[in-house]
């Protein structure tokens, strides 16, 4: 895929996904015991949903702080893979940490969002990206390059693999629709991060 | 006459009771005072360094580092640390993270910045009533004790800290900058 290729998808052209099966999909790519980070609300849950592997971080707070955890995760393991997922409203609250990543450039971490356009969770409160703000485009402006929309499922699976590969940062955004995650998150923080120490010990 | 050693400033001594500790990650968002220590931080390969746009970047960044298995420090000054509260209530406290911070404290003592001085005054009730073990340190002699024995108390009980350099120590010691 060259880069042109990779960048061509507008906001609006991509395809309206399910976050469930989109969760489901990274998953299926994680066989060499990549850290995820789950961001707070449903991103958590659908991972939660998707099969609670030891090297999952689930984030019941601090909205916004997927990516810096992430982020840190990458910088002590550098030879681990790590992946964020996160929303589109919890992006929009840290977007300086955009560019803390790009500085650092860390060809192990790879960042995904899901926009569906809204604060599901609290009753689907319109989120700037249903008013024309478009995260790609501010992923590229604040220096990641290889930032780019899913077209369709298809076309993620596609990027995954590219960015899984650990070339340098990558930023993933998806369209998502507002249908109900698959589960709940076990509400203990202690074991969540305990099982998370161990599952990425060494 | 014997030559004496030149005394170390407090800056200087942070730096080394950071590496004894094996604290090699500081994250931080700048501040006058703290800046012989960042300059320093910043001077020396063993530490990795990270500027980011917000205090509570910089905590999520640590804490996911320490989760991973590196020790690291987040520097702020007072009015950095006033954005911190839900962060620490909701990330640092319920999974029992151990930050350690080092604030610079703005706002008493003759600051002449007006928010510093309102801000500052939020500082003490936060930590207590986050039950965040604090001290400020106003003396050049204890910089060494302090900083050694928070970092270690932090990181064997896994409960966060703030260690708070008070005017005392970073501007009226000629001696400590």
């Amino acid at each position: 895929m060259t880069s042109s290729e990779k960048h061509a998808v507008a906001r609006d052209a991509a395809k309206v996904m399910n976050r469930s099966a989109l969760t489901r999909q990274v998953v299926a790519k994680l066989t060499h015991g990549e850290a995820v980070i789950g961001g707070i609300g449903h991103t958590n849950f659908d991972l939660w949903a998707s099969g609670q592997r030891p090297q999952n971080f689930y984030m019941l707070g601090s909205m916004g702080l997927a990516i810096p955890i992430a982020l840190g995760v990458a910088t002590a393991q550098p030879q681990r893979q790590v992946v964020a997922l996160e929303g589109d409203g919890s992006l929009l609250m840290q977007l300086g940490t955009l560019g803390t990543v790009a500085m650092r450039a860390p060809n192990n971490l790879l960042m995904i969002v899901w926009d569906n356009g809204v604060y599901q969770i609290t009753g689907s409160q319109k989120t700037l990206t249903s008013h024309g703000v478009d995260l790609v485009a501010m992923a590229r402006g604040a220096g990641l390059a290889n930032s780019t929309w899913a077209r369709d499922e298809a076309h993620f699976d596609a990027l995954l693999e590219d960015a899984l590969a650990g070339r340098g940062p990558a930023f993933i955004a998806a369209r998502t629709d507002e249908a109900k995650p698959a589960g709940t998150t076990e509400r203990d923080p202690v074991k969540i991060r305990m099982r998370f120490m161990e599952g990425i010990a060494g | 006459m014997s030559v004496q050693s030149p005394v170390k400033t407090w800056a200087e001594v942070i730096v080394q009771v950071l590496k004894d500790n094996h604290v090699k990650l500081v994250t931080y968002v700048p501040d006058n005072v703290l800046r012989p220590l960042i300059d320093a931080l910043h001077a020396d390969p063993y530490f990795t360094v990270i500027c980011p746009a917000r205090e509570e970047e910089a905590v999520g960044i640590t804490t996911g580092a320490y989760m991973a298995g590196m020790r690291g420090i987040t520097l702020m000054q007072t009015s950095g640390f006033a954005t911190l509260p839900n962060a620490l209530a909701s990330l640092v406290r319920p999974y029992q993270l151990p930050l350690v911070m080092l604030i610079s404290e703005r706002g008493t003592l003759g600051d002449f910045q007006l928010g510093q001085a309102v801000v500052c005054r939020t500082m003490r009730p936060v930590l207590t009533s986050l039950n965040i073990e604090h001290f400020a340190i106003e003396r050049l002699d204890d910089v060494e004790f302090v900083t050694d024995r928070m970092i270690k108390q932090a990181f064997s009980t896994l409960e966060p800290a703030a260690i708070i350099l008070s005017p005392l120590l970073t501007k009226k010691s000629n001696t400590s900058h």
